[in-house]
């Protein structure tokens, strides 16, 4: 679906009448669940406020705190390597992985590997990569990508669930009990774990001043993907690195808050080091692998480093009207919902992803929920403004891609109509006589295919208030 | 109510370009309810539409030429009323970012300043008190995006609405998720606003309700439109054109 335009999917999305009672149900009980959790509306408001300020001043002295990050890790015994691309990021994971001469992957859940591709990568290098989680263990079984950045099989109900169970695991029934289908995924998993010789795992937030590692889960996955194999690597976004461990607090509350409704995961894993000298579990080789990818150019532009505040919480996407009818498959790259939208047109250009910008309603159901109070719909209007070049220099790739002569006419002239007023005037009054006889073309077809044809008041306001002698000046 | 501002003895009235165009007897009753209270309402014939059109589409330059010519026309130091969420939140928190840097933004940001969106300044500054007069009705509400989200007065729109006695408000499902109208986005992405407009239909419908009212035009448009092609029998209508007919025993 990546290679088709961003319309195809949203029409096939639409007609999917499965995948739409999947999302409305799924997003509307995520919404209820965060309601639950942040009830008191100033004590929220409050804490939205620490998320940001946390975020913000992390981001004012990035280059500085990944260079503490980097210090403090390396003292703690955990080697820390810089990609700047995907393909850096995947050839250094890769070596890692030959040194060690192993053959199996296992991977708690990371966004950051999805966005570099790796499980595909790694298969072609001959190396099993095997989803933990258990919404990413039902999509690989099943070849998918996910939906959603939390809850990656979201687009599936439990009876999909039980079928794809029954088909791709060997010797399981089918079944719809949950309890029954989180052992066939527990039985199939346990054994990777001892057999595999590297656990890969993503990170939610990098503490610079203590080199620690803070990765929270449901599940225990993460904790076994990142203990039990000798050799742990963790992947990151260079965005995900905050000042001090006393951020952690207000972070972990918004993050699992947002996310899942919880106020606390029942998990929450702080890695600060490869297993120490006496010490009974732990991998022996920590390795972090700090990814680029468009980061620091973003990084550059003092609006759009809002971007980078992100806390990859899925709040935005459970809260948009967008994503909730067309689910995260039809935006067409690895990060969907509002996130998507602002992240992704930045990374991958203009001409390939800037549709995804003019998707909005701009309706602020996303910045009304983000915990760490990213500006989404001021992003995406600077996005459409960077499409037709209108904002001031700026490095975003692809600008200008839409430019177009036509367009730029259409709007100077509405401009133009916009502060003549007795031209606007007489256009109006025009339209009141034969607006309701337009031909249903161009924008009026398209309004039209869902509605109504609107009709034109036979005489405008600007026209009573002169008849029925209201004040002018 | 008490009101927390002093009462002015002349206001601006931003008409809206939709409700110029489409929906003037929506912005008769809203003059109409302002002069009730004593108040004279100026309405420059030079005014044609906030801007928000070009601004929300990549063109921020035709937008300030747009914004430019409103600063100019509502020139006197007294309030501008504007009976949409949506434009008044362009023309209060929008003029001074998209003013950012021009020579005009001190003046583009006391023109904000003094905007007010039509039911918060019924409340906040005449503190109206309203007698029903109409038959008893079920109605629903339905919260536009900007009046919820920007210009934050849903509140105050309610509390109107609730002086009326025969009235009776029955809640949407979601009443606070958007229609799907978004401007230019319902001809840009036809299906994704369609798919919303019709949900949002559904919702009205599953009230039972024989009207939807709301603040903006530009919802209501987008929603009796859609209603209207499936052949639903509800109404939709801006809230003071529905209070002008409710004391007026229509
Ligand atoms: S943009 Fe905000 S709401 Fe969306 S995923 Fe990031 S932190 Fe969460």
């Amino acid at each position: 679906m990546a290679n088709e335009p961003f319309e195809n999917n949203v029409d096939r999305a639409l007609a999917d009448a499965q995948l739409r009672k999947n999302f409305a149900f799924a997003m509307g009980n995520f919404i209820l669940k965060r309601r639950a959790v942040f009830s008191d509306a100033e004590q929220t408001e409050r804490l939205r406020t620490i998320g940001h300020a946390i975020k913000q001043r992390a981001l004012s002295r990035l280059p500085e705190l990944l260079e503490q990050l980097e210090a403090a890790c390396t003292r703690n015994g955990i080697r820390v390597h810089w990609a700047e691309t995907t393909a850096v990021g995947n050839r250094i994971v890769l070596e890692i992985i030959e040194s060690h001469a192993a053959a199996r992957v296992v991977k708690g859940k990371s966004m950051v590997s999805e966005e570099m591709h790796l499980n595909a990568f790694l298969a072609n290098h001959g190396i099993e990569a095997i989803e933990t989680d258990l919404g990413e263990f039902i999509i690989q079984l099943n070849g998918e990508t996910p939906s959603h950045i939390i809850v990656p099989a979201i687009h599936k109900n439990k009876a999909q669930i039980a079928q794809i169970f029954h088909e791709k695991v060997a010797g399981a029934p089918y079944t719809e009990e949950v309890a029954e289908l989180n052992a066939i995924a527990r039985n199939t998993l346990r054994r990777k774990f001892y057999e595999a010789g590297i656990g890969l795992s993503g990170v939610n937030f990098a503490v610079a001043e203590t080199g620690t590692l803070c990765l929270v889960e449901n599940e225990g996955n993460g904790r076994m993907c990142t203990t039990v194999p000798p050799v742990h690597i963790a992947v990151m976004g260079l965005e995900k690195v905050v000042e001090r461990l006393e951020d952690l607090p207000p972070l972990l509350r918004l993050l699992t808050g947002s996310a899942t409704g919880q106020l606390v995961t029942t998990y929450v894993n702080l890695i600060t080091s490869p297993r120490r000298e006496g010490e009974k579990d732990g991998p022996q080789e920590v390795h972090l692998v700090i990814l680029d990818n468009g980061r620091s150019r973003i990084y550059q532009d003092p609006q759009l480093r809002q971007t980078l505040q992100c806390v990859r919480c899925g709040t935005c996407l459970n809260h948009c009207p967008v994503y909730t009818r067309i689910g995260g498959h039809a935006y067409g790259f690895v990060y969907p919902g509002p996130i998507g939208k602002i992240l992704t047109p930045q990374v991958e250009g203009l001409e390939k992803a800037g549709t995804l910008a003019f998707a909005s309603s701009l309706c602020g159901a996303c910045e009304e929920v983000c915990p760490v109070k990213i500006p989404i719909p001021a992003l995406l209007r600077r996005l459409r403004d960077e499409s037709y070049s209108s904002a001031p220099e700026s490095s975003v790739p692809g600008r200008g891609c839409k430019q177009n002569w036509a367009e730029r006419l259409a709007w100077k002239g509405w401009a133009f109509l916009n502060t003549h007023p007795r031209l606007n005037r007489l256009t109006t009054a025009l339209l009141g006589l034969v607006g309701d006889y337009l031909p249903p073309a161009g924008p009026l077809e398209r309004w039209m295919r869902y509605r109504s044809e609107p009709k034109f008041a036979p005489r405008s306001l600007h026209r009573r208030i002169r008849e029925e002698g209201i004040a002018d000046e | 109510m008490t009101p927390e501002f002093a009462k002015p003895s002349n206001v601006y009235f931003f008409g809206t370009c939709l409700i110029d165009a489409f929906y003037p007897d929506a912005g008769l009753a809203a003059i109409r309810l302002i002069e009730r209270e004593g108040v004279r309402v100026v309405f420059p014939p030079g005014q044609s539409c906030c801007g928000q059109p070009a601004y929300n589409s990549g063109f921020p330059d035709e937008a300030r030429a747009v914004a430019r010519r409103q600063i100019q026309v509502f020139g006197r130091d007294i309030p501008v009323v504007v009976p949409s969420g949506s434009c008044a939140a362009m023309m209060k928190h929008h003029y001074p970012v998209l003013f950012a840097g021009a020579d005009d933004l001190a003046q583009a940001r006391a023109f904000a300043a003094r905007v007010f969106e039509w039911s918060e300044f019924m409340t906040r500054v005449l503190g109206v008190r309203y007698e029903d007069r109409g038959r008893p009705i079920r109605v629903t509400w339905h919260s536009s995006c900007h009046a919820l989200r920007e210009m934050k007065v849903i509140e105050h729109s309610k509390q109107l609405l609730r002086q009326l006695g025969n009235v009776e408000l029955a809640e949407l499902t979601n009443e606070s998720e958007c229609c799907g109208f978004g401007g230019t986005f319902s001809i840009k992405h036809p299906a994704l606003s369609g798919a919303l407009v019709n949900d949002k239909v559904d919702d009205i419908q599953a009230t039972g309700a024989a009207r939807v009212i709301a603040g903006d035009c530009g919802c209501l448009m987008n929603i009796a439109g859609a209603a209207q092609l499936r052949g639903w029998p509800f109404q939709a209508q801006h809230l003071a054109e529905f209070i002008w007919e409710r004391i007026h025993g229509e």
